[in-house]
């Protein structure tokens, strides 16, 4: 079925299904809502490069495969650059007329976790914006290395528990702040970069589609509520994820050209961080009295982006 | 379409250009790419074909070798002609993707020009990069000059890209001693040399959208091993292609190849066995001794990769001393090729003697004067029945004589 207009939850989710049900994702795990719904919101053919990750190896392991459409995992590392060496395989096909169907219209997707985006991927990430493939890069960003047991990357947030840097007697878990990632690729000129959540499923599916019709490298940072690391009950992926857009642990706005910046989701009501922090595991351990400032600071540094972001939306700059 | 380039019956190319110039003529869709010493100038001699209209494919530079090979990977599956070149510490940044590129049976061609491995940091020529590439699943076929790499370039496309093999295909060339050095190349003309490659043939492409193909699924115990199994025997199977594009260029040109090159080898005594330029040393060595009396004679692997154990047991079988000659430091361990003729020569009744020589190690220079005297090494083992000296030893190499391991046979 054609998607025309993103209508109803119910007609928007049964439509065009060309990532299979059936997958070894864990129950709950956000991914799967972001994927369906980047390939639900486009009829046109799609070449998908995934990173090694939690979504790779629940998707396509042999004899299986999830992905009713043209999908290629190389490493842990080189999405970014798998779907810029189609992609120029595509255009120079296209010139020489080698094509099986040269008119029929063709997008470029990659995904990787933040594990493979903000570390060990960074590199070619980079270089795929930076070369300006016609492309769209998402990052399902879950804050740790999920698929191998939840270790610390440079996406985890300060205070979060993970089994690199985790919580104990002298030690309240990660220390670091958050790489800012949706900066970074704003920073390489992409004509589209932005954040978005599976809970607001419609700006989502907009803002895949923007990304989708850009000309050019676009990057898109996800927020995939891991109910495995996290530690939340598998039925609350949505709720916890409401928190994390209405408390501004993630707010949802996009960047144009490098610098024309739009919040896309104003919280009618912010709610204090200390709500989303109590709904998982991870952070359980802040809030003991000693690991109350991390609380504090977390809250600051949330309150600061958000005057941030809409400085830069009133300076238009 | 791409400008034709009028090319002289011989040209004076180094091994570098012949191998950019066969890269055009085979019209790659898409070469992605990383420049690095010795083999950079085949990249910027491409970009300027790029430049200049002689190629309408797509020229990707990345940020790495690691994203080079990648990105062919991903261009490959894309269907279409794909090639790069590398060496050294780019071929073992690439090293991880090389894997994968044979693994999804994609025939990318890689014009490697081998280089010495740091540390120490070394931009001449060793085949330290070649011999890290040896269980990688491609096909490795080696050039011992400029014309060899240009002709042997042509043929790694037709050989790859055959339906019966679609496998990754290099073509190595010596760092400087054949890159940097300009030789008569006899090239043949665009038309001639694009139709004897022919037109690329897209199998299970992904821009194909009838048809949803998955490349790089995971497979554990239950599948993993038949699928390396199956891959080995691709490898295994290609022995037939290669012989036949050899001789379909053979036909077209007049110049033969043969995984395992012999030269004067039907009435040897002595032999040495090598790779890459030492080959046309070690021929100039044993022609010399041929005058002075000594029957010496040369046996190269033009195919590194699938091995030609039967064809090198064969060349060899009748000499009484042969020595296998490593370029790359073989850190605790015979030499890769003395292993590998060695294996293949106890397979059968007849064993002539046989020593290992380390030689020309980052780039030191390998002379007719040292291939003479290791000839003349081999006669004396020959004469004497058994080995006299320590069965490794070092080439060329100041301070100290190194030796390893004696023989427990012949005395």
């Amino acid at each position: 079925m054609a998607i025309t207009s993103i209508k109803n939850l119910k007609e928007f989710s049964t439509a065009n299904e060309r990532f299979e049900g059936a997958h070894l994702l864990c129950p709950g795990c956000a991914h799967s809502m972001i994927v369906r719904e980047l390939m639900n919101c486009t009829d046109d053919n799609l070449v998908i490069a995934s990173n090694t990750g939690c979504l790779e190896v629940s998707t396509a392991v042999y004899p299986y495969t999830s992905w009713d459409t043209s999908w290629i995992h190389i490493g842990f590392e080189n999405a970014a650059t798998a779907a810029s060496g189609a992609e120029a395989m595509y255009k120079a096909r296209k010139r020489k007329g080698t094509l099986k169907d040269p008119d029929a219209p063709v997008k470029f997707v990659a995904f990787g976790g933040d594990g493979s985006t903000y570390d060990i991927g960074f590199q070619w990430l980079s270089g795929a914006v930076e070369r300006g493939h016609d492309f769209t890069y998402i990052c399902l960003d879950n804050e740790n290395y999920a698929n191998t047991g939840g270790q610390r990357s440079s996406a985890s947030p300060i205070g979060a528990n993970t089994t690199t840097a985790q919580a104990g007697r002298f030690s309240y878990g990660k220390k670091e702040k958050k790489k800012d990632m949706v900066a970074i690729m704003a920073a390489h000129g992409a004509p589209y970069v932005a954040q978005l959540a599976p809970n607001k499923w419609k700006i989502m599916a907009k803002g895949f589609q923007k990304a989708l019709e850009t000309e050019g490298p676009c990057f898109i940072n996800t927020v995939s509520a891991c109910t495995t690391e996290w530690k939340f009950d598998p039925k609350d992926t949505i709720h916890v994820t409401d928190l994390a857009t209405d408390t501004l642990m993630f707010p949802i706005y996009e960047i144009i050209d490098g610098h024309e910046l739009n919040i896309l989701y104003r919280p009618k009501n912010i709610i204090p961080v200390e709500e989303y922090l109590a709904s998982q595991g991870r952070y359980k351990h802040l809030f003991k009295p000693e690991n109350k400032h991390v609380i504090e600071r977390i809250q600051k540094d949330i309150d600061a982006k958000w005057e941030y972001l809409q400085r830069r939306e009133e300076a238009r700059v | 379409m791409a400008e034709k380039m009028e090319l002289n019956d011989i040209e004076v190319w180094d091994g570098n250009y012949a191998a950019s110039q066969a890269l055009r003529q085979a019209q790659v869709d898409v070469v992605s790419a990383y420049p690095i010493t010795p083999s950079t100038p085949i990249v910027e001699s491409y970009g300027a074909y790029v430049a200049n209209g002689y190629v309408d494919g797509e020229f990707v530079m990345v940020e790495s070798e690691h994203a080079a090979m990648s990105g062919c990977i991903g261009a490959a599956a894309a269907g279409g002609r794909v090639a790069t070149a590398t060496s050294s510490q780019g071929f073992m940044l690439m090293i991880e993707v090389l894997y994968q590129a044979s693994g999804m049976r994609l025939p990318i061609v890689l014009t490697v020009v081998n280089r010495a491995v740091a540390s120490p940091l070394n931009v001449r020529g060793d085949h330290g990069d070649m011999y890290a590439g040896r269980d990688s699943g491609w096909v490795q076929i080696d050039a011992f000059n400029a014309q060899e790499a240009y002709d042997l370039t042509l043929c790694a496309f037709k050989i790859g890209e055959d339906m019966d093999v679609r496998l990754p295909v290099m073509v190595h060339q010596d760092g400087f001693v054949t890159s940097h050095t300009a030789q008569n190349v006899k090239p043949l003309q665009d038309d001639v040399a694009y139709n004897f490659i022919g037109k690329y043939q897209p199998y299970e492409e992904m821009l194909d959208f009838t048809k949803a193909v998955t490349y790089g699924a995971q497979t554990e115990e239950d599948w993993h091993y038949e699928h390396k199994a199956k891959q080995h025997k691709a490898l295994m199977d290609s022995r037939d292609v290669i012989d036949r594009v050899f001789a379909e260029y053979k036909e077209l040109t007049g110049r033969e190849y043969n995984r395992v090159e012999k030269y004067f080898m039907d009435d040897a005594e002595v032999a040495i066995v090598a790779l890459g330029s030492a080959v046309e040393t070690a021929r100039y060595a044993a022609e010399e001794l041929r005058a002075e009396g000594i029957k010496a004679g040369v046996v190269a692997p033009r195919c590194f990769r699938p091995f030609a154990f039967d064809g090198i047991r064969e060349a060899l079988e009748n000499v009484k001393a042969v020595s296998a000659l490593d370029r790359s430091c073989p850190m605790g361990a015979m030499g890769t090729l003395f292993n590998e003729v060695s294996a293949a020569l106890y397979t059968n009744d007849k064993r002539p003697i046989i020593s290992n020589y380390i030689y020309g190690l980052g780039g030191r220079d390998f002379s007719v004067a040292e291939a003479k005297r290791i000839f003349k090494e081999q006669k004396a083992h020959a004469d004497a029945g058994h080995l006299t000296t320590p069965i490794q030893q070092f080439s060329g190499l100041r301070g100290p004589k190194l030796g390893f391991f004696e023989t427990k046979r012949g005395n």
